[in-house]
């Protein structure tokens, strides 16, 4: 092996790379930093390879973009120019190959005025004040001027914008007017999410990032999921700003403001605060949504069960139609829907599946319905004066919020769906040090924290939670029979698709809960659950493939799809940057606190089993809780 | 049929010809260019289904070139050489000002009768004789004043003939 190995020495350190390394990944292999802005670590061919590693079928999945041009970096930026010995001019070197020994050098006068020169024609095209933008402070392009002095405007600067911002009522708002076309968004948008909502239009000085015939985002073929937003390394790409209307609603007397906050923002916010990676604050941030003036804190953890106790009876339901009755209308297998960013790419591009989606809404929705029902009555609320907002780490909540159909109550489910940097910038515009305060508890009735509903914040949670549920209820067992300590490990992990498989040994009585849907469970004896999961849509692309062509997930009976890189602890409402890295200690706080909580199981929840009797009355899947608790789906072109 | 169908079945056939793979899309979209003066927003969304290529991208490979078009031009597209030797002839040559003048249109604008736009183009290898145009895919060369008159009325003959035998 280590024949085949060469040695190349960067800064007069040696390294050994495989042939066919490029210049700036030997270099990070060494430690040595080189400034990218096209580049990013999640696009480089290693992340690549392994996004769409997959468990079902190891080995093939490399041939998924072998015919897409956008796999290799686009080395638009230039900024990683190189000096190599024996080679005239400097070379980019995210595109520089290494086939032989060669000496290179990532310091000296001539790369640094040259990448100052870049710099400096990049502002010459770049309208608009670094203290009137949304990345102001987080902005990579930003951070290179300070750090290599660009202090002049050597090349000018635009005086007028050159192009028109977003319209009104994109989710997704771009400024092309600080686009440096590094191509991150169209690349993340189509290798990760296989939607290709984006592309460069034009050629050379005409290039511009733009959708299909130009249209706006909200009118593109777009998930909303934020992807884009997170990999920009400006201020063109950036969410719908809803933090003035939810000031606003504080302000307003008349109003009670109350928040859920979703498992994945707590396990990132820190991020924004100086804090590693992974650090939860989940407790730290109640208290500081008190400060800033929020009526109740409430914990989405307690609809996310209340999400597997709808979903997991729907399986069951859908199960024994498909089993037992021999009903062919119960498609299966069945996908989960909490994550809104899939749900509108399946409604774009896989419509012939809606059926599978299970109809239970996501937690975020089923939160805003018990809202301003069950809580409203309980508290004397009346609901009209109730604002609903939401802490998500997502971008697509904010359309999800916004869907008509979500106001079976009479009211809006949700009012407003911040994402963790909305939040993580309210909190800084009232003065709050969020790593510094105490933690103070959730409000009842929804307080009781469960390790099921954290969960759901990493890709294949919702899946270990359902798990967790249905096979206790099905074997009437402890799960922890099954799996140690109740971790359903096979599901975990950051395979981009992965299946497990439970057989049913013995089965239990109906508990009277679902007494209403299945007689017994006698038919589930012996029978192997098969499960899937998907995270990042492109990967949701290979199991609907491998669905249609009759392969092993076509089998499953339960699946579930994230539309974000790593679940929702990826969301593209979540700090900026983001890494695998950053995503893995994000994963690793989200399961620390859910091996900390007593109740780590949806039927367990005291506060759950409370609005089935006190509310919903006939049980999951009832009359009522349809009315409330599920939804419907549409086509989209 | 509708309009959108007509495009599919069109589609269809060019995907006869140059296959239902990833490389056919250049030539069909030079084809669908070549019988519509233009690519519409319905005939890349019918090549995309076709191919299976996403639209975004065919989009992005429709703007790259710039004979494509993706917004609707005249029969005939008129293409000035502005390439050095041609250019050298002077700018407001009499012969291009004819150009102009005969068809009461400025650059990058098609005639209300939808027949002719004027473009601009760099050089078509026609550098000792020009100054020079394409109309379509013809060059003309060594234009004048009268040439320009009489290549356009031509143009409107084949038109009207064309026309007719529909």
């Amino acid at each position: 092996m280590d024949s085949e190995l060469i040695t190349v020495t960067i800064d007069g350190k040696e390294v050994k790379v495989i042939p066919g390394t490029t210049v700036l990944e030997a270099a990070r292999t060494a430690g040595i930093h080189i400034p990218t802005l096209c580049h990013h670590d999640d696009l480089c061919s290693e992340a690549l390879y392994q996004q769409t590693a997959s468990t079902p079928h190891q080995g093939e999945h490399s041939h998924q973009h072998e015919e897409s041009a956008m796999l290799s970096t686009p080395s638009s930026c230039r900024i990683c120019l190189v000096e190599v010995e024996g080679l005239p001019r400097l070379h980019a070197s995210c595109a520089l190959p290494i086939h032989n020994a060669m000496t290179v050098r990532t310091t000296s006068t001539a790369i640094r005025h040259a990448r100052r020169d870049i710099l400096e024609l990049m502002m010459s095209e770049h309208y608009g004040d670094c203290f009137a933008c949304a990345r102001n402070g987080t902005c990579e392009l930003q951070k290179l001027c300070a750090d290599y002095g660009v202090t002049s405007e050597r090349f000018g600067r635009p005086h007028e914008p050159l192009f028109e911002k977003s319209a009104p009522g994109n989710i997704i708002v771009r400024d092309q007017n600080k686009c440096i076309l590094c191509r991150r968004c169209v690349r993340m948008c189509a290798l990760y999410q296989g939607v290709y909502a984006l592309t460069t239009e034009g050629r050379g000085d005409h290039s511009r990032i733009a959708t299909f015939m130009g249209k706006e985002m909200k009118d593109a073929a777009c998930i909303n999921c934020g992807q884009c937003i997170n990999r920009c390394p400006t201020g063109a790409l950036t969410e719908r700003d809803d933090t003035e209307s939810v000031w606003h609603a504080i302000e307003d007397p008349d109003k009670m403001v109350v928040i859920q906050t979703a498992p994945a923002p707590r396990a990132a916010i820190g991020e924004m605060f100086g804090c590693e990676p992974g650090t939860p604050l989940t407790f730290q941030m109640n208290t500081a949504l008190r400060r800033v003036g929020f009526d109740k804190v409430f914990d989405t953890n307690f609809s996310a069960d209340l999400t597997i106790m709808e979903e997991g009876s729907e399986l069951i339901s859908r199960l024994y139609k498909a089993l037992v009755l021999k009903d062919n209308t119960a498609a299966l297998p069945q996908f989960t829907s909490c994550s809104p960013g899939w749900i509108k790419f399946i409604e774009h591009f896989y419509p012939q599946y809606l059926p599978n989606l299970s109809s239970a809404k996501s937690p975020q929705q089923m939160m805003g319905a018990v809202l301003k029902t069950y809580f409203a009555e309980k508290n004397g609320w009346d609901p009209s004066k109730i604002v609903s907002v939401s802490l998500m780490p997502c971008t697509a909540k904010k359309f999800e919020s916004a869907r008509p159909e979500m106001d079976a109550s009479g009211y809006r489910d949700v009012d407003y769906a911040l994402t963790t940097r909305e939040l993580g910038r309210m909190f800084k515009q009232a003065g709050i040090e969020l790593p510094k305060l105490d933690k103070s508890p959730f409000d009842d009735p929804f307080g009781t924290p469960t390790g099921s509903g954290v969960i759901f914040g990493a890709t294949g949670g919702v899946m270990e939670a359902a798990l967790r549920t249905v096979l206790e209820i099905v074997t009437g067992e402890k799960i922890e029979s099954l799996f140690d300590h109740a971790d359903i490990k096979p599901v975990r992990g950051f395979d981009g698709v992965r299946m497990a498989e439970v057989t049913i040994g013995k089965v239990g009585p109906v508990p009277e809960i679902l007494s209403h849907l299945v007689p017994d469970f006698e038919w589930l004896k012996g029978v192997t659950v098969r499960v899937g999961l998907a995270h990042g849509t492109v990967n949701a692309i290979r199991v609907m493939k491998d669905i249609e062509e009759g392969g092993p997930l076509s089998k499953c009976h339960f699946i579930e799809f994230m539309a974000c890189p790593g679940g929702c602890l990826g969301g593209g409402g979540q700090p900026i940057p983001t890494d695998r890295e950053i995503r893995a200690a994000r994963a690793k706080a989200i399961y620390s606190e859910d091996a900390t909580y007593v109740v780590r199981k949806s039927h367990e929840n005291e506060d759950v089993l409370r609005i089935y009797r006190e509310f919903f009355k006939e049980g999951p899947c009832s009359h009522k809780s349809h009315e409330l608790l599920h939804t419907h789906y549409k086509e989209r072109v | 049929m509708d309009a959108q169908q007509t495009l599919r079945t069109e589609v269809e056939q060019l995907v006869r010809v140059h296959g239902r793979t990833r490389t056919a899309l250049m030539p069909i979209l030079q084809d669908l260019n070549r019988a519509h003066s233009y690519i519409s927003e319905d005939a890349m969304l019918a090549v995309s289904d076709a191919l299976n290529v996403p639209r975004a991208e065919v989009y992005g490979v429709a703007t790259f070139y710039s004979y494509f078009s993706v917004k609707p031009r005249g029969t005939y597209v008129i293409r000035i050489c502005r390439t050095i030797s041609c250019a050298k002839q002077g700018e407001y040559h009499p012969a291009i000002a004819a150009l102009f003048d005969e068809l009461e249109i400025g650059m990058g604008e098609t005639t209300s009768d939808g027949m002719f736009t004027i473009e601009q183009t760099n050089c078509i290898g026609m550098c000792d004789q020009g100054p020079a145009m394409m109309v379509n895919e013809i060059p003309h060369i060594k234009l004048t004043e009268a040439s320009v008159r009489s290549i356009l009325n031509e143009y409107r003959h084949a038109a009207l003939a064309a026309k007719k035998a529909q």
